[in-house]
């Protein structure tokens, strides 16, 4: 291929699969099927904005504010609209309550599913084959791994995403934080803790008493 | 293997394919259930052929599954696909270091008779 014109300054030819990426975008765009502009929009969004600090804030106010706890309970797709968290694939999604009796695991066996609008893209474990198959097979020594040691009393309910449900889990409040802003509460909300794989971090975790 | 911060993407084009397909679905090229699916199937797929589940893994078979939905779909054609990113090649290479690459300059390039 054009062997006899080698110029030895030429650009950088970008890796293969960023070539397909491109191909594939120029060529819908030429076909009027995307707006290169709005991608730059949705890229800039997931880069920066929407992230687990977004469900953070939800379970930090359903800690502080029972009514609200009730409503993200019943409704959770409208209880976290009001916050101004909206999904942009039209999907449901439903709270799920950590307490001493049970405690909720999400996974998508599927392929990835997972609550954009509150947690931002998946973290890589959470898309890996390895969690995927034994979250399902073995659900407690997987959250042994992620340093959740459940009392054997408490039940392990294990919750497969889809397209058209995601699930936010609402991990317990920690003691000793009575009093604390919503703030310095939803700094104790990690990102695991959401999935539940993780719990909420202890006070101590974050230098005492806010 | 389970940090609590990570860059959503690991490299631009991850992040570009990924917005192709939340934006192609946003426009009505596919419901949001029919792309989980082809993810889905993809990614059983790769593991079944024994393919090692590296984080880059997971946006080729994103990337895969979204040309396989669209070629399906008709938007796009596996020729067309493969023209265009020939033509991207020929511009890089024939665009100095230095300047913008653009798309016509490789068609240009590859109409050209050796």
């Amino acid at each position: 291929m054009g062997d006899d014109h080698h110029h030895h300054d030429h650009s950088h030819v970008p890796p293969e699969p960023a070539l397909r990426v491109q191909a594939l975008e120029s060529l819908l765009t030429r076909k009027g099927l995307v707006d290169p502009g709005a991608l730059e929009a949705i890229i800039e969004t997931y880069s920066n904005e929407v992230g687990p600090r977004n469900g953070a804030r939800v379970v930090a106010h359903s800690w502080v504010d029972p009514d609200y706890r009730q409503w993200l309970l019943d409704d959770a797709t409208a209880a976290i609209a009001h916050l101004g968290y909206q999904g942009r694939q039209g999907e449901h999604m439903v709270a799920l309550e950590n307490t001493d009796q049970v405690h909720n695991l999400v996974v998508c066996t599927l392929c990835s599913c997972y609550p954009w609008t509150v947690l931002g893209i998946p973290p890589t474990w959470y898309k890996s084959e390895a969690y995927r198959a034994r979250a399902v097979r073995e659900p407690r020594a997987v959250l042994e791994e992620f340093g959740v040691h459940l009392d054997d009393n408490t039940e392990v309910r294990l919750w497969d995403s889809t397209a058209e449900i995601r699930y936010l889990v609402i991990p317990q409040r920690p003691a000793g934080t009575e009093g604390w802003s919503e703030e310095a509460l939803a700094d104790l909300v990690t990102r695991d803790s959401m999935v539940g794989a993780g719990v909420a971090r202890r006070p101590d975790d974050v230098g005492g008493a806010a | 293997m389970h940090s609590e911060e990570q860059p959503p993407f690991e490299a631009p084009w991850q992040a570009q394919a990924f917005a192709l397909a939340v934006h192609l679905n946003e426009r009505g090229a596919f419901t949001w259930s029919e792309w989980a699916e082809a993810l889905g199937a993809q990614r059983r797929r790769s593991g079944e052929a024994g393919i090692a589940d590296r984080p880059e893994q997971y946006y080729l078979d994103w990337l895969q599954a979204l040309e396989y939905l669209l070629i399906q779909r008709d938007p796009a054609t596996a020729d067309e696909l493969r023209a265009f990113r020939e033509a991207w090649v020929a511009a890089y290479e024939a665009t100095p270091h230095g300047h913008p690459v653009q798309l016509d300059k490789g068609f240009e390039v590859l109409a050209q008779p050796e």
